[in-house]
């Protein structure tokens, strides 16, 4: 916890009250314990008190049970990461407790449930320990058995006690969220909630208060990133989708087959990925931007319809939340391996467009841009997120969503001619003509996967092929060329430059932070647009001496991540290299600086 | 959404969703329909179907921008090429769920798909089955040769037992799928037969095809001269063959009596073997969506997101 004002006396306790600009806390228990449900409350309160707010969370890849994390960072200041280390561990059981308490900064607090865990005498020498009888508690509280939901809240109100937060906030949070059950259920939460506020710690551990956060401008919104890129896909204009379940983009299906069919639009489960992207695509040909998506597994099966996409010039959206792979891989744990499959999955050359978020406010405006790229170019666009932001919670300001809103119908008025596949426009962007439309010289295009000429219709002729694949790598050049180069963050020059894409924004930039801290030369430089490159990178390069790129994958057979090789390749810099891992995790700032030292304190050789 | 929205249920009788010409518009002609010059080979059973389509939108009176053909892979997949009007020439094996997408999108289109035995009932089977029991509004046509023609005779997936292929040297092996049968257990809800030998009975269905409010599925037997000639010349009179019509007593909407009717061997019969009225995919989502809408009455799309947004505060 960072301590950012002397201790004050607390009114309403016996013990003191310290003052804190953030707080880490890791609620550990199985997956059945609502333990996300604290965690999701207290993200919520963070969102509309005016903090800065973001969770972690580890769910087991069984279908019931196992150990779970949630973990919670509140802070008044910027919250980049969820945190390497804890200030307080609320353990449920044993395994809880041994298994999580060494992410607890030394002397950090461990709360722990007394019916469950027995405190080790290691661990009570370097941590606090309050053990309280969460379950036995909560049972007396609101009856039945301590199996059975409720312990939870309880924790809940101990936390709020604990860190004074707003019951008021708080207590209408946990009514909206049982809103339209039955009041029995809410009353039980809401006594539960009250029973752990009231649970007196006596003089066992001091409380603590948040300081003042600085006033921000309008409200915020919290959620999780597979909810901003639903809720963005729907801003963008997006009324038609198919998918298939798949864990952990099935969210984004969910939420867009409960919500699209409101705008009029549906979302379709199909029987398999191949028709998933196979009917999204002809949504897309039909005249409107459809989405379709998956993880791992699910993007190799749709490359084929891809590459016809590519082929056809019909745009689409295809969201890939990375998980751990290949195969059915790590399917709960977080990877940033997919980016060769999004760049370059596929037969043939097939150039598409790859942009990935980079937090969960991102998600929500990368869906936006992408569409608008996807409808633009006629090129399927992948949108990459993954795991951890899809799973996380995050507040941040409101969007406008009545200027952000956009009308994508499409335009069914006659034209006079068209070729779907003109030669002669000179940066290779063609639009592509939804059927419905008349076309008065009653010449009409077909869509194909075949090479074809200017009409749709196919050819085996050798210089129209070398034309279309020059037409269909040059639209993208002709986006390149509009892609805003990426401000670095830190110094325009130095020693070293982190350089990410993706999830690893807020461990890099915290990385960043500490790093020029400590007076070390060291920036970083985030890509959202992966492919293609926004042109003029190797300005930026040049200004620094060692360019590491960070990345959640493998360093791969010569020593580079996916991306570093994509640099690599494109700027031939030896000075580009990786940093990389692939354990599952979200990068830790500690992990990051570790691996850049030899960079910054200069014992890496200069290339 | 727009003109085109997909929140008007798609209305139940094809001829009704073709809007009234904006002025005097002469029905098409083959002239007008007719686009690349077909690359069949000659005599093959194909252009029989081709031009039974040709005729089918002259006879309907259906436009330019009302209709839209989609196809998979394989020789009689090639068709969108040689018909005038929007058209797509998609993968192997996944005609169907792309037409399914053009079809639930855009209730204002007659979509027709078009493909072979391979495309249907091997790569794409398992598409065939589920746009069936979804009931998509549109039509597929499988033109049944009972042989890979396009990549020069390998035994399809409908190909008798002891034909030999270039993959079945000593003829075929495995029990051939009966489209028939494979449509009906699949939940289709128009299941016919016909053989492109016979072109007044392929218009027949063709137009009953249209004219049914679901997935309407024909298999229509087309005669590969390159690489199984003679497969159908038993269907067929003038080589001494049997045309056999379902029999008139055949009650079409017993799933059962259908069954049964496909389980005749060859030739067996011609003609409608089953139709049911079930709801389509196209008005069961579009119910959904009424439904819900009535609950943002009055919104703009944009109010109805922030309604979402509120409760994320």
């Amino acid at each position: 916890m960072n301590e950012a004002v002397e201790a004050a006396p607390s009114a309403d306790s016996g013990g003191k009250t310290k003052k804190l600009t953030e707080a880490v806390i890791r609620i550990a228990g199985n997956s059945q314990d609502g333990i996300q449900a604290i965690g999701g409350f207290l993200a919520r309160l963070a969102g509309r008190s005016e903090q800065e707010v973001m969770t972690f969370m580890t769910i087991p890849s069984t279908i019931s049970g196992g150990p779970s994390i949630f973990q919670v960072r509140i802070g008044t200041g910027e919250v980049l990461s969820a945190g390497d280390e804890a200030d307080v561990l609320l353990a449920f059981y044993q395994h809880s407790y041994e298994n999580h308490i060494a992410s607890l900064k030394p002397g950090g607090i461990v709360l722990f449930d007394s019916d469950h865990v027995e405190p080790k005498p290691e661990f009570e020498k370097n941590y606090r320990h309050v053990g309280v009888p969460i379950s036995s508690l909560t049972v007396e509280a609101i009856g039945g058995t301590a199996r059975d939901k409720g312990k939870n809240i309880f924790t809940l109100g101990l936390v709020a006690k604990t860190f004074h937060l707003d019951v008021p906030k708080l207590t209408k949070l946990i009514g909206e969220r049982f809103a339209g059950k039955q009041e029995s259920i809410l009353n039980n939460a809401l006594t539960a909630f009250h029973a752990g506020y009231g649970y007196s710690l006596g003089d066992l551990l001091e409380t603590f208060a948040f300081a003042e956060s600085q006033k921000r401008d309008g409200t915020q919104v919290v959620m999780n990133g597979n909810e901003a890129l639903a809720f963005g896909l729907i801003t963008a204009g997006v009324r038609f989708g198919a998918g298939y379940p798949i864990t952990p983009w099935s969210d984004v299906m969910e939420i867009l087959r409960r919500e699209l069919p409101k705008y009029g639009g549906m979302f379709i489960q199909c029987e398999d990925e191949i028709a998933s992207v196979s009917m999204a695509l002809g949504a897309s040909y039909a005249g409107r931007v459809a989405v379709t998506g998956s993880s791992g597994p699910g993007i190799s099966l749709k490359t084929e319809a891809i590459g016809w996409a590519v082929m056809g010039e019909i745009p689409l959206i295809i969201c890939d939340i990375q998980r751990g792979g290949p195969s059915t891989g790590l399917p709960t744990n977080v990877e940033q391996s997919d980016l060769n499959i999004a760049v370059g999955g596929g037969h043939g050359d097939s150039p598409r467009v790859v942009v990935a978020a980079s937090d969960v406010e991102d998600c929500f405006y990368t869906a936006i841009e992408a569409v608008n790229i996807a409808r633009k170019y006629s090129v399927p666009v992948f949108i990459l997120s993954d795991q951890a932001i899809a799973t996380r919670i995050e507040a941040f300001a409101e969007p406008k969503l009545e200027t952000l809103f956009q009308d994508i119908s499409p335009d069914l008025s006659p034209v006079p001619t068209h070729k779907p596949y003109d030669l002669t426009v000179a940066d290779g962007v063609t639009r592509h003509v939804a059927p419905g439309t008349r076309i008065e010289s009653g010449k009409y295009p077909i869509v194909t996967g075949l090479e074809h000429d200017e009409m749709g219709h196919p050819t085996g002729s050798p210089k129209l092929h070398v034309q279309m694949v020059a037409k269909r790598r040059r639209k993208l050049q002709t986006l390149a060329s509009t892609i805003e180069i990426p401000k670095v963050y830190g110094g325009d020059e130095g020693k070293v430059l982190l350089v990410g894409w993706g999830s690893t924004k807020g461990p890099i930039r915290e990385a960043v932070d500490r790093a020029r801290a400590a007076g070390d030369s060291v920036s970083s430089l985030h890509i959202r647009h992966i492919n293609p490159l926004p042109n003029g990178l190797e300005t930026i390069f040049k200004k620094f001496t060692h360019v590491l790129v960070v990345e959640m994958n493998d360093e791969g057979l010569y020593g580079s991540g996916q991306f570093a090789t994509i640099l690599r390749a494109r700027y031939c810099d030896p000075k580009i290299r990786s940093i990389t891992k692939t354990d599952g995790l979200t990068f830790k700032i500690r992990e990051i600086l570790e691996r850049a030292a030899p960079y910054v304190q200069g014992e890496a050789a200069n290339v | 959404m727009s003109a085109t929205s997909m929140e008007t249920p798609r209305q139940t009788t094809v001829a009704g969703a073709a809007p009234a010409a904006p002025f005097d518009r002469k029905p098409l002609t083959k002239k007008d329909l007719a686009a690349d010059q077909p690359t069949w080979c000659p005599g093959c059973g194909d252009f029989s179907v081709l031009a039974l389509y040709f005729k089918l939108i002259e006879k309907r009176k259906l436009w330019h921008e009302r209709i839209t053909t989609v196809a998979g892979i394989g020789c009689s997949s090639r068709f969108p090429y040689f018909v005038q009007g929007h058209g797509v020439h998609f993968i192997h094996g996944r005609a169907l769920p792309f037409a399914s997408g053009v079809s639930l999108a855009r209730p204002d289109l007659h979509v027709f798909a078009f493909g072979g035995d391979g495309d249907a009932f091997s790569i794409g089977g398992n598409h065939f089955n589920h746009t069936a029991r979804k009931n998509i509004k549109m039509t597929y046509v499988v033109m049944d040769n009972w042989v890979y023609g396009l990549t020069k005779k390998q035994t399809s997936p409908t190909s008798p037992i002891g034909f030999k292929s270039k993959t079945d040297q000593w003829g075929a092996l495995d029990r051939p799928i009966n489209p028939m049968k494979q449509a009906i257990s699949a939940g289709a809800t128009f299941v016919a037969r016909t053989t492109h030998t016979n072109p007044s009975h392929v218009l027949q269905m063709m137009e009953a095809a249209m004219d049914h409010d679901g997935f309407s599925f024909i298999e229509c037997l087309s005669e590969c001269v390159e690489f199984y000639e003679g497969a159908f010349d038993a269907s067929n009179p003038r080589k001494g063959g049997a045309f056999n019509l379902v029999p008139e007593d055949h009650d079409v909407t017993n799933e059962m009596a259908a069954y049964k009717l496909a389980d005749v061997g060859f030739p067996g019969h011609f003609g409608v073997f089953y139709k049911s009225s079930q709801p389509t995919k196209n008005a069961n989502e579009a119910k959904v969506s009424a439904k819900l809408r009535e609950k943002v009455a009055g919104l703009k799309d944009w109010q109805i997101l922030q309604k979402n947004f509120d409760l994320l505060k």
